[in-house]
């Protein structure tokens, strides 16, 4: 990718990850990108690196702009391999003494990713640095979603680089939100759902902070994706509902099946939950991305688990994904279990104990079916269904 | 003395080790850390924290 410039003296210097398909288990079919900011003043400040295997190409586009070695200072808004990869070789460049401003939290974490000794400046949130007619400010944002995630705003062209957050992950040559034939909103969301999830509450909490510092934020800048420059509201409000996870009136019914039995119960709960009036997508395991079920159960009101039992467990699809749900902390959820059996049926009891964990309002015991469902058993499917169904409509 | 979770990062505090990076000793009771204290790992504030069960 050739640098953009995206405001006056200011360019993307990043490039995109065009065949990536796996981001550390989660599914992203649009590739990536690992946006690098050079901001060109006075003095030059390079605002986060690439993933390593691309610091050539970062180092090239930032050739055609100015000669590295004229950068005065690198700048770390997270420490993260995707976009402090590239450090070793582009602080070789630039000149090993140069300042490397991080977060707090950034000093301790760079330390442990590279062994070399740079001039770090670790700074806190407020803390500002002048590069002669722009202004970098600091904030610091902790646990968003690494504990050295930082944002740097730079005043004057009321840029907000933003590290991960409001990113998406999208590989493409149109660099702004304005520029795109479809709808980034749902990668976002993708985002949201799978990264940011679990920090909902301090997401809250910043968005707050952000609007009493009323900065006026033109544009914003994350590290993947499109930058949002036509409305960089839309994206702060979308961040702001997501946050508060109200659920909406939808639920997703998520299920694996090894001889169509828990299918068919899956198959009838939803269509018990569409009677009440519900949005609902049964969703196999097998047939879709872990990843891209968590961005269904993001804004869903109830989330219907449903496992066979093998050799007295779980299915190992349904025990991963519990396991990646649980951890992504989803909050106001009505949740339910199901599966078919043999002989021994443990998996609903232990979904139920999982959701529990998770904090998930019990709607019921489960159902539990040995071999395949007759029409009765399916009544008592769908029947469960509405039931949630109605409690959703509320 | 009872071990503290930090339920935004999951750090937890120990009693016995304390958090002397920000001037709290070792033997220091979870209750006698200062109200203002934060997680030193993600900035939680110390009601954001839960006892270790």
């Amino acid at each position: 990718m050739q640098p953009v410039e995206i405001a006056k003296g200011i360019y993307d210097v990043g490039v995109n990850d065009w065949n990536i398909r796996d981001f550390h288990g989660y599914s992203i079919p649009l590739g990536t990108s690992y946006n690098s900011f050079l901001v060109v003043d006075e003095k030059v400040a390079l605002i986060d690196t690439v993933k390593k295997e691309f610091a050539d190409q970062l180092i090239d586009n930032i050739s055609r702009i100015i000669d590295p070695k004229k950068i005065d200072v690198v700048i770390s808004n997270h420490t993260e391999m995707d976009h402090s990869g590239g450090l070793a070789r582009v602080m070789h460049r630039v000149g090993e003494s140069k300042p490397l401003y991080c977060s707090k939290m950034g000093l301790k974490n760079l330390g442990m990713h590279f062994r070399q000794k740079w001039n770090y400046h670790g700074v806190a949130s407020g803390e500002t640095l002048s590069l002669g007619q722009k202004t970098l400010t600091f904030l610091e944002t902790r646990m968003l979603h690494w504990p050295d995630s930082m944002f740097t705003y730079l005043q004057e062209d009321g840029i907000l680089f933003s590290s991960d957050a409001f990113g998406q992950h999208y590989a493409g040559l149109e660099k702004f939100d304005d520029m795109l034939d479809m709808d980034i909103m749902p990668h976002a969301k993708k985002y949201f759902a799978n990264i940011l999830l679990l920090y909902s509450h301090l997401i809250v909490k910043l968005l707050e902070q952000v609007t009493e510092m009323n900065l006026d934020i033109r544009m914003i800048c994350p590290d993947h994706g499109v930058l949002w420059r036509k409305d960089p509201g839309r994206i702060i409000d979308a961040y702001k509902t997501w946050s508060l996870q109200e659920p909406v009136r939808k639920a997703v019914v998520v299920y694996d099946t090894m001889w169509h039995s828990t299918e068919q119960m899956a198959d009838a709960i939803a269509a018990g939950l569409k009677d009440a009036g519900i949005a609902v997508r049964p969703m196999h395991l097998r047939k879709w991305h872990r990843s891209d079920i968590m961005t269904e159960v993001l804004d869903a009101g109830a989330v219907i688990v449903g496992s066979p039992t093998m050799n007295n467990g779980l299915f190992p699809t349904v025990s991963d994904f519990l396991t990646y749900m649980k951890g992504l902390k989803p909050k106001n959820k009505i949740g339910a279990a199901f599966g078919s059996y043999g002989w021994s049926g443990e998996a609903v009891k232990m979904i139920t104990q999982e959701l529990e964990a998770m904090k998930f309002n019990i709607m019921d015991a489960g159902i539990r079916i040995q071999y395949v469902p007759d029409a009765p058993g399916l009544e008592t499917c769908e029947a469960l269904g509405k039931q949630i169904g109605m409690a959703l409509a509320g | 003395m009872d071990r503290y979770v930090c339920t935004v990062c999951g750090y937890v505090y120990d009693p016995a080790v304390g958090d002397p990076d920000s001037g709290v000793k070792p033997g220091t009771k979870f209750e006698d850390i200062p109200d203002d204290w934060e997680c030193p790992i993600c900035g939680a504030s110390k009601s954001d924290f839960e006892k270790e069960s």
